[in-house]
């Protein structure tokens, strides 16, 4: 009959009133981030960095500027290099992410943030300060190790990601603890356990330096489990 | 010195009026007093219609959200309550633009042009019971004739504007208003014809059953037309953002600008004063007398509901599709209420021409048959079979040539 589909669609947006809006009010809350967003505030590993400087070659606009300057340790190997600059001009980047495609330790990620506005095109330049002491919180854009990463920083375990569905987004770069550089690898844990380019161990507690012993325990009994 | 109304002044039975008369009467002159009282209750009327646009806007916003899964205005103050008076100074500090070649005087004569009916129509308007700046014997006519005034303004704001898009909103607000203000006439009679009266108070004491229930013919061609009276969704031609910008307000900002939307949302709620006082029954409700006031808000505020859950639902009408709705469907419709209500009241009136309780019963069951198998009639009369298949080419034979394609 004329006019009931007027009704019908009456009746449609009624039942819209009676629904939850769909906004998330964004300064208070959250949606949950992508984990392969890729946002501003690159995550970088110190502990893994050798200076090779393949980022600032990569990158297409050039705005990766490295200087190193010869370290003391590791010398033999030559692998590595003391970071004495490490700018990222934010302002001009396009967050194409070559750079940390290009980085062969895992050491460069793609940051989660993308609060970052200045008033000043000064302010956009990260500097190797800033990117030491930032929180690292990496976006798992090409590290698909970190997909599987749920729970506490300590107990990571490498799980398959693809097969098992929804897990692919447990990993909430924001919302989850920050990552310290043993979790963000993907290479074997072994692989730690001697010294090798691209490595730099702090000192632990002891002021021991952990270089050169043997296979940590709780780290072998993890890796076979997997 | 003591002021009393005479008891046959059109004013004796506003009790607000007569009680601020006499308080004011016993230190000052008469006339004084007369004048003071008529103030105040204007100055009620007139903050009641802008404070009323105002949490319109804001009642509009937020609903408008809700139906399309959004949360709406909702940072200032709490549930944004305070966002009105935020568009108000912004709209206040905003620089107030004269287009080059507009008609000056025209041009700012259309605001409060715009907003005085609305005001005017308000006189009328019982509140509650006795409550009414002006119980005209008139009031129906004297709200018909009031509110075509926007329709000049309306015009006036068009063709001031030296605006190409600002005189095609006007011309069609316009022929929106003429071609819709006939169907509402029409409607409108049935009522009074029940009613036996034009004035709102008689109106509002005849509806033992609200006219809504009696008339559901005339109640639906009424908010339909209202809704294009008011240039409102479905029937926001005049001022389609996407084909002319804002139709007749496109050249105006800042104040003159606040005041147009003031009396945009303002009507809405003028409008569905009268819809309620009119075929909702008004300041009548259960309890007390004195609740009058509260009965009118609420119903009030259902018929203003009404109106945003229309906008919210559908879409913009074109322009051939609103007036074929108005001539072909509407105003058969109200023609058909009308030859009924008419038969209705001469077969079941009393010698004394009195329409009990159950008189109007019965004119509500046979109304709401007469409702259904109308819409249905013309309804399908004025369908329009529409194909989504592109036509297929026909042969026409033409003589002394041999085919031709008509596509």
């Amino acid at each position: 009959m004329y006019g009931l589909a007027m009704i019908k669609g009456l009746m449609v947006t009624l039942k819209n009133l009676t629904r939850k809006p769909f906004t998330i009010q964004y300064p208070e809350e959250r949606a949950k981030q992508h984990p392969r967003f890729r946002g501003e505030e690159f995550v970088w590993y110190e502990e893994r960095c050798t200076g090779c400087a393949s980022c600032a070659k990569y990158c297409p606009l050039g705005i990766i500027k490295i200087e190193t300057s010869p370290s003391g340790t590791m010398i033999p190997e030559g692998g590595k290099y003391r970071l004495e600059v490490f700018d990222i001009e934010l302002q001009r980047c396009m967050f194409c992410g070559l750079c940390v495609e290009a980085c062969p330790y895992d050491a460069l990620f793609m940051g989660s943030g993308f609060e970052q506005g200045q008033y000043s095109r000064k302010n956009m330049v990260i500097t190797i300060d800033q990117l030491r002491n930032a929180e690292k919180h990496p976006s798992t854009w090409y590290r698909p190790q970190l997909e599987g990463y749920e729970g506490e920083a300590d107990s990571f375990r490498r799980r398959p990601t693809i097969s098992q569905g929804d897990s692919r987004f447990s990993y909430d770069p924001r919302g989850g603890p920050p990552l310290g550089w043993r979790e963000v690898g993907r290479e074997s844990w072994r692989w730690h356990q001697h010294e090798k380019a691209g490595m730099r161990f702090e000192q632990d507690n002891e002021g021991t330096d952990t270089r050169g012993e043997g296979p940590d325990p709780s780290v072998r009994k993890d890796d076979e489990a997997a | 010195m003591s002021c009393q109304l005479a008891s046959d002044s059109i004013l004796y039975a506003n009790g607000i009026y007569r009680v601020v008369y006499e308080i004011v009467g016993v230190v000052l002159p008469c006339w004084v007093a007369y004048a003071i009282a008529g103030l105040v209750f204007a100055f009620i009327l007139v903050n009641a219609v802008l404070l009323g646009a105002a949490a319109i806007t804001w009642g509009e916003r937020r609903l408008l959200g809700r139906f399309q899964n959004r949360v709406g205005p909702n940072r200032w103050g709490p549930f944004g309550l305070f966002q009105p008076i935020a568009d108000l100074v912004k709209l206040l500090t905003k620089e107030d633009l004269r287009p080059d070649g507009s008609d000056r005087v025209v041009f700012s004569l259309v605001p409060v042009l715009m907003v005085a009916p609305l005001i005017l129509m308000t006189a009328v308007l019982p509140f509650a019971k006795n409550t009414a700046l002006a119980s005209l014997n008139v009031g129906v006519l004297y709200i018909l004739a009031v509110s075509s005034i926007t329709s000049v303004a309306i015009f006036m704001a068009g063709w001031s504007s030296n605006n190409r898009y600002a005189m095609f909103g006007a011309a069609r607000a316009v022929a929106v208003l003429i071609s819709y203000e006939i169907p509402v006439v029409l409607s409108l009679l049935g009522v009074v014809m029940v009613a036996a009266s034009m004035s709102l108070g008689t109106i509002v004491e005849a509806q033992a059953l609200p006219f809504f229930l009696v008339q559901p013919l005339a109640f639906f061609v009424f908010m339909a037309g209202m809704s294009a009276e008011l240039n409102r969704s479905p029937f926001d031609v005049a001022e389609a953002e996407s084909e002319i910008i804002a139709g007749y307000h496109t050249e105006y900002s800042g104040v003159r600008f606040a005041l147009i939307q003031a009396a945009e949302f303002g009507g809405v709620g003028v409008v569905a004063a009268i819809t309620a006082t009119l075929f909702l029954g008004g300041w009548s409700g259960p309890w007390s007398e004195y609740l009058g006031w509260l009965w009118f808000l609420i119903k009030t505020g259902i018929i203003v509901f009404l109106f945003i859950w229309f906008r919210a639902t559908y879409p913009r009408l074109r322009i051939d599709q609103i007036m074929a709705f108005s001539w072909k469907f509407l105003l058969p419709l109200a023609m058909v209420n009308l030859i009924a209500v008419t038969l209705e009241v001469f077969l079941l009136r009393g010698d004394d021409g009195v329409l009990t309780v159950t008189d109007l019963a019965i004119m509500g069951v046979v109304n709401l048959a007469v409702t259904v198998i109308a819409i249905a009639v013309f309804g399908n009369l004025i369908k329009e079979r529409v194909s989504f298949r592109t036509r297929q080419p026909q042969n026409v034979v033409v003589p002394g040539v041999s085919t031709i394609e008509v596509i």
